[in-house]
Order: structure tokens, then C-alpha cells, then sequence
């Protein structure tokens, strides 16, 4: 939210994003009061509350800069896709939030845990404690185009991983998890299965249910269909679409105009590293205020 | 022709050879795989205080033949009279721990650049997604980086473990009485090249494609992942609960 200053469409989280109650606080991390010992899940506090905010984020690579100061909040059950043309920086932005890249610049904040930055010697920001960042990574899973599947272990092998190393799972109930999550998105068949001996589109399942299977607070989509054959992308749509009727909380970066329209509470197009325009996907796409977004739906559409 | 009587007479004495052989190898793979774990982690370390000084170690000696190596370390160490004097003399007076450490040293070195290779080719992807779910650095090595690569390195450091097996002649050179110093010696007795060396031949030739066998078996188990298995892709199915 900068220069371009969209209008405020959708009520609820475009003000929520906006009105900050800590707007006071200056830029630099603000220490919290203790950083351990934060509950992972808990249902009855999760109900519409703010799950993830970035405020400010800004990223160089080299000389370029490709993220120009974004901002963006969800709250709980808010379905966010972010949609802009290649290089637009909103891939950057998904990755600067769990510090797969270092930003240069901004505040992250996960259900009121803000994580704690520092700046190296080249201005970009690194996570101050590590074990902050594991328990901040293990709330905000990440689902990414290239699917990412550990090659050397099968699909149910790949969903225990992280919950047994991280949230401390025995194998006993890891396992339990993984075979309930592998049934969510429909690949219990293949469990025993290596990810090079399956579809794109089973893979990307596989993929989702490892993401799932750590109860995160967020879920980061980085183009999850964009890899895939045409008629693999539907059932990997179908079981998203599923996963934002179960009120989960998505930030979904994609191409996919069609899952934008019919699925998300809300649109963020980026353009050239600043959110250009953001509001209901029934506003946004049907009636865009700018050229811009004018001119990439014409063309998405096509 | 072939004196198979000499051949009879001198099993036992092969049998010997083949032990202290066998023995030799053991002992030099093990330590040299426990070895280059450590190092091969250091040797693609963006750090160079880790990467630069393995590389000159692995350098050095792949550079120079392991014939040189075990006459420095035999020989040429026992020219330093703080060596004779030190407690450690009665190691390197030793012609097996002399062997010990100049194979060890040397297969250490070819093994940290095969392991090393192969930890350079785990895809980055993976890696991300091992941090994207707050997997500890500790855990990325332990649960992602080194199988994977362990296993993408077995049919090379099978190569390898051949290599050492053959290797291991070369301690005939500093009194082990091993397969070949044995040979040497049966020939010497009987001036019967053939049956000496040629029996010696057989014996290297089983034991190299046991080796073989045993690292194709080890392959099957570990990189069944990597092997293409176009009739496991069924189509697929959806159920979502």
C-alpha cells in the first residue's frame, strides 16, 4: 500500500491491514516480552484474529530493487491471492515472510510474535534468534511450484519429517497425522510411494499434506499449479479450494484467475514491487481502478 | 603345465594374505568414510576458512601417487628426531599403522570430494522446504543433506572401495605380508610367476566383484528413488475427505 493509495473496497481486512494498534512503534524490532513458550494452535483464540502481518517489506537484489515497501495482513480464515505479472516481486514477498530471502527492510509479525531481525553487513535482515525463526517457519508452511519433496524419502516419510523433528511428534502419531492428511488431499494410495514415481499433481498433494501436516497458522502457496500439466492443475485447485472452505488461513500467489475470483476473500495485485491494488476479488478483478490491473487482466484473461 | 600342485601348497598361506588384506581395507574405508563426512560438509562450506584448507588437503593428495605417500610417512617421518623421541614413534615405527594412515589419509581424500560432489547436488528446493518447515541446520544435515547425498555418492565410492581393495598391495611395500606380498614371496620359492600372481589375480578378481556385488546391492535398497518406475505412475485418484 504506497503511492498509488487504492481505495479501501472490502470492509473488514483492508482497514484491519491499515490500522495498526502498535502504529506508534518505530521500525526497528521491538523486543517482545518473552519469545518462548508461545502455544502453537489454539482454535478458541484463533477466531478472527490477525494471523500475519508484514509491514513495509522491502527487498534489493543487487541493484534492483523488486520489493518497494509492501504491507499486507490476514487474519484468520482470510483466503489472500496475490496475483501480478512475472517479476512483479510477489514470490519475493512470500519468501522474504519465512526468510527464504532476506529482506532489506520491514516488520514480520505472526500472530502477534513479531520475529526479531537484524541487519548483516550487506542490509539485509537475518533472524536474530534462530530458534525464534524455526518456530515462526514451523507456523507459516510453505507449499512451492517445484513441489520440493525430499527425493530420498516416500511421500509418507516426507510429511513426518517436520513434525517429528520439529513440533516433537513420536513416529506413532506422526504417522497418524501424515495418514490423515495424505487421505485429506487423496494420495493415502501412493503413501508408500517416492516422489519421482508420481504425477506432478500428486506430488504437489503430497506436497500440500506436508505443509498441512505441521497445523500451521498461515499456508504459503508460491504458484502451486504453475508447474504442472493442464489437467493435473484441477485436482490440485479442488483440494485449495477445500482446504479455504475449512476457514484456513492462504496467502496464495498464482496465475490462476479463476481460483483468485471464486476462492479468495481477497486480491493483492503487485506491480513492480508495490501493491498496486488490493480489495474483494469480486471488485478488484471485475472493476480494476488502474491501467495496470486493466491491462494484466486483459491479458491473463486472453 | 600349470603346477596345481604348488597352487594346493600355497592356498593357506593366500588364505593368510587374503585376511591381512581384507583387514587392511576394513579398517582404512572405515576411518576414511567417518572422516570425510566432517570434511565434505567443510569442503562446500560457503566459508572459506572450512573449504579452502580441505581443498588443499584433498589436493595434495590426489596429487601425489600413494606409493610417495607411505614411504613419507614410513620412512621420511623417521628422520625427525622429536618423532623417534616422542611417544607416538612406537605408532609410526609400526608398518600397519604406517599403511593405516597413508591409506586412510588417501582414500579420505578422494572420498571427501565424491561426498562433496554429491552434497553440491542436492537440489536447492529441497533444502527450502526443509527450512520453510523450521527444520533445525542440525536436522538438514542429518535428515536431508547427507542421506540424499550419501546415496547419490554410492556408485562412486563403490569405485572407490575397489580402488583401495587394490590399494592395499601397496603395503607389501613396508613388510605387511598381505595377497601380494604373499605372491611375491611364493614366486621367490618356487620361480613359478604364473601360478604365483595368477592365483593372486583370481583371489583380487573375487574379492573386487563381490565389492561390486555388494555395492549394486546397497543400490538397489538406497536410490530406488532414482529409478524410473513408468509403470508405478497410475492415474491418479481424488478423494478428499
Amino acid at each position: 500500500m504506497t503511492d498509488a493509495g487504492p481505495v479501501e473496497r472490502s470492509g473488514q481486512n483492508t482497514v484491519t491491514m491499515m490500522q495498526d494498534t502498535h502504529s506508534g512503534r518505530p521500525l526497528t524490532p521491538a523486543p517482545l516480552p518473552s519469545g518462548e513458550g508461545f502455544p502453537a494452535l489454539d482454535p478458541a483464540r484463533a477466531i478472527a484474529t490477525e494471523k500475519l502481518r508484514a509491514e513495509n517489506l522491502r527487498k534489493s537484489f543487487g541493484a534492483v530493487e523488486v520489493l518497494k515497501g509492501v504491507s499486507l495482513a490476514a487474519d484468520s480464515g482470510d483466503v489472500i491471492a496475490m496475483i501480478g505479472s512475472s517479476g512483479s516481486g510477489k514470490s519475493t514477498v512470500l519468501r522474504c515472510l519465512n526468510l527464504l530471502e532476506k529482506p532489506n527492510a520491514g516488520r514480520i509479525t505472526v500472530s502477534g510474535e513479531e520475529l526479531r531481525l537484524t541487519a548483516d553487513r550487506k542490509g539485509e535482515l537475518y533472524a536474530a534468534d534462530p530458534a525464534q525463526l524455526q518456530r515462526i517457519r514451523a507456523r507459516l508452511s510453505m507449499v512451492f511450484q517445484q513441489f520440493n519433496l525430499w527425493a530420498h524419502m516416500t511421500a509418507v516419510e516426507n510429511v513426518i519429517e517436520a513434525p517429528i523433528r520439529v513440533l516433537g511428534l513420536s513416529r506413532k502419531d506422526a504417522v497418524e497425522r501424515a495418514e490423515r492428511y495424505l487421505a485429506r488431499v487423496g494420495v493415502s494410495h501412493r503413501k508408500d510411494a517416492y516422489p519421482a514415481h508420481m504425477s506432478g499433481g500428486e506430488q504437489q498433494r503430497v506436497a500440500i499434506a506436508r505443509a498441512l501436516a505441521m497445523e500451521p497458522e498461515v499456508m504459503l502457496f508460491d504458484e502451486p499449479t504453475s508447474a504442472l500439466d493442464p489437467e493435473l492443475v484441477g485436482e490440485v485447485l479442488r483440494v485449495m479450494r477445500s482446504l479455504a472452505e475449512e476457514g484456513r488461513t492462504m496467502l496464495v500467489v498464482t496465475h490462476e484467475m479463476g481460483f483468485a475470483r471464486e476462492v479468495a476473500s481477497r486480491v493483492i495485485f503487485l506491480h513492480r514491487g508495490v501493491v498496486e491494488e488490493e480489495g474483494a476479488p469480486a471488485e478488484v478483478l471485475t472493476r480494476p481502478a488502474s491501467e495496470r490491473l486493466r491491462g494484466f487482466l486483459s491479458n491473463s484473461l486472453k | 603345465m600349470i603346477d596345481w600342485a604348488l597352487i594346493a601348497e600355497s592356498l593357506p598361506a593366500y588364505w593368510k594374505g587374503l585376511q591381512v588384506s581384507l583387514i587392511l581395507m576394513a579398517i582404512c574405508v572405515s576411518a576414511s568414510f567417518l572422516l570425510s563426512v566432517p570434511l565434505a560438509i567443510a569442503r562446500v562450506s560457503p566459508n572459506p576458512w572450512l573449504a579452502k584448507p580441505v581443498f588443499l588437503y584433498t589436493y595434495v593428495i590426489r596429487g601425489t601417487p600413494l606409493l610417495v605417500q607411505l614411504y613419507m610417512i614410513y620412512f621420511g617421518l623417521a628422520q625427525f628426531e622429536w618423532l623417534r623421541e616422542s611417544a607416538a614413534w612406537p605408532l609410526f615405527r609400526n608398518a600397519w599403522f604406517c599403511a593405516w594412515l597413508a591409506f586412510a589419509l588417501n582414500s579420505t581424500a578422494y572420498t571427501t570430494e565424491i561426498l562433496a560432489g554429491a552434497l553440491r547436488q542436492t537440489p536447492n528446493g529441497e533444502l527450502e522446504a526443509a527450512r520453510s518447515l523450521g527444520l533445525s541446520t542440525a536436522s538438514i544435515y542429518r535428515r536431508i543433506l547427507l542421506p540424499s547425498a550419501i546415496r547419490r555418492a554410492l556408485p562412486q565410492y563403490g569405485n572407490e572401495l575397489v580402488m583401495v581393495m587394490h590399494a592395499t598391495s601397496i603395503a607389501s611395500a613396508v613388510t605387511i605380508v598381505e595377497l601380494t606380498r604373499t605372491a611375491r614371496d611364493v614366486y621367490y620359492n618356487s620361480l613359478a610367476p604364473l601360478e604365483a600372481f595368477g592365483m593372486v589375480a583370481v583371489f583380487y578378481f573375487v574379492i573386487t566383484f563381490t565389492l561390486v556385488g555388494i555395492v549394486k546391492l546397497l543400490e538397489g535398497r538406497f536410490l530406488k528413488h532414482l529409478r524410473p518406475k513408468s509403470a508405478d505412475i497410475r492415474p491418479t485418484e481424488m478423494t478428499p475427505a
